[in-house]
């Protein structure tokens, strides 16, 4: 291991003091990124701890491969989330990553709380507590970032993580967004950064990071370049990025829409990644230290209706889930619509995905009466209406009555206030990614620790399996047991998802060795089961069952491209996963 | 002829900074603690990257700034360094009108290109390209 990786900054919002540790040890056992992050989140959060509270810490952490071969590109960032009460992990790309492997850090904690709004900035060794009282409250949570990008140093080599209104007001699926367009998205970090007074956490640094045998080094590094920017995956990225599912997940009926009460859309062909591409493309971004370049920004040129050949043009990333969220999923039928949705999420701070499962649930339960005037305060609440929905917005992140303080908190508190349980698209509390595509996307998001459509890809094995057999309760299951379990290693190296083609175990191992670690390829699969068995450990201290769990009945009355889903054979299968997770467990 | 790094085209660049990491490999580490190019936003990264390289001036300031000769004037254009004779002093850094001298603080000097063209190599969109001075 290289001299960088064992640190471990400790911030204290609350005396503001830090300290470095060295915890080679924790890295040697768990390489990094989850594999750290998760262990250090079972250290310090202690049980039963309010997300909100000071008790809660943020833990981000990178890995071996950061800073040192391509691809590896993401941060891993663990606390308790605030929506789900339970296990919180996500992760993002931008600077993030190579920034804190650069200013010579493993991994960032934070812990406590400040009185007053503060933001961090980590310029390798020198860390500063700066007083952001003046940026608190800031309506655009881009323009935070334009803020600090002027008063601080490092351009090109650093992070900017900031969060917006929602995050401040404690909206508990608020993001936090680095370099203006990547997210830890999902599970409500921005909360967790609101409750701690943190507006935003910049990291900056150049540090060497030496390898022992540099001919081999240069001939991996090669051979993984090389291989990623022929890969045809990686050009679908490139070229069309994730937006390139719409069109192919609505053919085969399993993109949701109109709050998953059909699963294909009429009007998907003006939210495809090829429209966007032809008509708004504005240009393509990448993470640092990954040559594919998946972002892509849309320019979205509107007029100003009070003058004439007056124009604003406004960049904006989308990607599928935000397409399939601001979307198909509240029936938003024109591209320029979904775009400005992306935009008042992106400047807000909330989760796409998330806020466009609230709205299709209110939208729904709108219709069906179970909520009145009163409630959503006059909006026009119906599928596709750009302008009420980007109103309620607005409601929720402000909290402006009950019913939109209600749903700043979530699906599961608005069905244990208002009902409508059976239409609410929520898993563990998180919402509904964009996949319908059969079996394996819904046992994903239950038995996944994050209940993310990442955890296990589902939607993935859905898509193979149509083309071939079906599977058993138990193989379906297994099959996703074993790539979530592989998925904790490339989320502890830490490299994007995308590249799990070109990541292979053998590769890994490769690497891995160059860098001096010894782990074969059954090694490594075991301390994939013992990162995701950790996982599992924290959430059931705190209080998560997952046999307990339900699927929401949508999903049992809308076809996927297997036809209707049988709830029987469904929880058949969450059975059959519990079951190996704790055999493995056991033997891990 | 002597050649010297170029850039082609910056709006191409999608800032994945692949030719940065490739400058620090070249000297045999991982990171960015060597290199010699630099890859930022122009000011938010909505609006497209800037890609800083020594352009190989003919008559180079940074040349002319060093108090110890450790920058010598290449013949047909840019500076070599001479590390041994280099006392950090950091004007060179300074006097570039374009920031292309970047400084290594690990060894307290600067990072000056060699004009090696590694970087291209690894530039997945032909942001940049050695070529001939002429």
């Amino acid at each position: 291991m290289d001299e960088y990786l064992k640190n471990i900054l400790y911030i204290d919002l609350s005396r503001k003091r830090f300290w470095v540790e060295d915890r080679g040890s924790l890295f040697e056992e768990y390489l990094g990124g989850v594999g750290v992050a998760s262990k250090i989140l079972l250290e310090e959060c202690p049980k039963n701890a309010d997300p909100l509270g000071p008790e809660n810490v943020i833990v981000f952490a990178v890995g071996p491969l950061n800073g040192l071969f391509p691809l590896a590109s993401k941060t891993v960032a663990c606390f308790k989330s605030p929506l789900t009460k339970s296990y919180g992990e996500s992760h993002a790309g931008g600077r993030s990553a190579i920034a804190i492997r650069q200013a010579g850090y493993g991994a960032i904690v934070i812990k406590g709380a400040s009185e007053t709004p503060v933001y961090v900035a980590v310029h390798g060794k020198n860390i500063i507590f700066r007083n952001a009282s003046a940026l608190w409250g800031l309506r655009n949570s881009i323009t935070v970032g334009r803020v600090l990008r002027e008063i601080e140093g490092g351009a090109g080599v650093r992070t900017i993580m900031r969060i917006g209104v929602a995050g401040e007001n404690l909206v508990s699926y608020a993001s936090v967004n680095t370099e203006t367009y990547r997210h830890f998205g999902r599970l409500g970090l921005g909360a967790v950064f609101g409750s701690k007074k943190l507006k935003a956490v910049i990291v900056s640094g150049k540090t060497m990071i030496s390898v022992s045998n540099v001919k081999r080094y240069r001939e991996l590094y090669d051979k993984i370049y090389t291989t990623s920017i022929k890969s045809s995956v990686m050009k679908k990225y490139h070229d069309l990025g994730t937006a390139s599912n719409i069109i192919p997940l609505n053919t085969i009926h399993a993109l949701p829409t109109k709050n998953l009460r059909e699963s294909s859309f009429e009007y998907a062909e003006n939210i495809s990644g090829e429209r966007l591409a032809e008509k708004y493309l504005g240009r393509r971004v990448a993470c640092a230290h990954c040559p594919i370049a998946c972002i892509h920004l849309a320019a979205l040129r509107e007029p100003y209706v009070t003058e004439p050949y007056f124009y604003k043009t406004t960049m904006i990333s989308y990607d599928h889930e935000l397409l399939y969220a601001l979307g198909s999923m509240i029936g938003v039928k024109d591209t320029e619509g979904v775009l400005k949705l992306i935009d008042e999420v992106e400047k807000w701070g909330v989760d796409a995905m998330m806020t466009g499962t609230v709205l299709a649930w209110m939208t729904e339960a709108y219709e069906r009466g179970i909520v009145g005037e009163n409630e959503i305060l006059g909006l026009k609440l119906e599928w596709g209406s750009v302008e009420s929905y980007t109103k309620a917005i607005e409601y929720i992140v402000k909290g402006v009555n009950e019913f939109y303080k209600t749903a700043s908190k979530g699906l599961d508190a608005l069905t244990s206030r208002y009902g409508g349980e059976e239409f609410s698209l929520s898993y563990g509390g998180n919402g509904m990614p964009g996949y319908h595509t059969g079996p394996g996307a819904h046992l994903t998001y239950l038995t996944g620790a994050r209940h993310s459509h990442l955890d296990s890809a589902g939607y993935s094995l859905d898509q193979e399996t149509l083309k071939g057999k079906q599977l058993s309760e138990k193989e379906i299951a297994e099959k996703l047991y074993h790539e979530e379990s592989w998925r904790q290693i490339l989320s502890s190296l830490v490299v994007c998802f995308f590249s799990r083609g070109i990541y292979t175990p053998e590769t890994v191992c490769e690497t891995l060795d160059i860098l001096g670690y010894s782990f074969n390829e059954v090694e490594l699969k075991r301390l994939g089961e013992k990162i995701l068995s950790n996982k599992n450990d924290f959430k059931e201290r705190e209080g998560f069952n997952m046999l307990n769990q339900r699927f929401p009945k949508r999903i049992f009355e809308t076809p996927t491209p297997f036809g209707l889903l049988e709830e029987k054979t469904l929880y058949e299968s969450v059975k059959e996963f519990y079951k190996i997770l704790k055999e493995r467990a056991r033997n891990s | 002829m002597v050649k010297r790094l170029s850039v082609l085209d910056a709006n191409r660049c999608t800032g994945c900074q692949s030719c940065m990491f490739a400058c620090s490999r070249r000297f045999g580490v991982g990171g960015l603690a060597y290199s010699a190019i630099h890859v930022r936003s122009v000011g938010g990264i909505e609006h497209g990257f800037v890609v800083i390289v020594c352009r190989a001036c003919p008559d180079p300031p940074c040349a002319k700034v060093c108090p110890v000769d450790a920058l010598k004037v290449r013949v047909g254009g840019g500076v070599i360094l001479d590390a041994a004779k280099c006392i950090g002093c950091g004007f060179c850094a300074k006097s570039c009108p374009y920031g292309a001298i970047f400084w290594n603080e690990r060894e307290n000097k600067p990072n000056i290109c060699v004009y090696c063209g590694y970087c291209a190599g690894y530039c997945p969109h032909e942001v940049i390209a050695l070529e001939e001075l002429g």
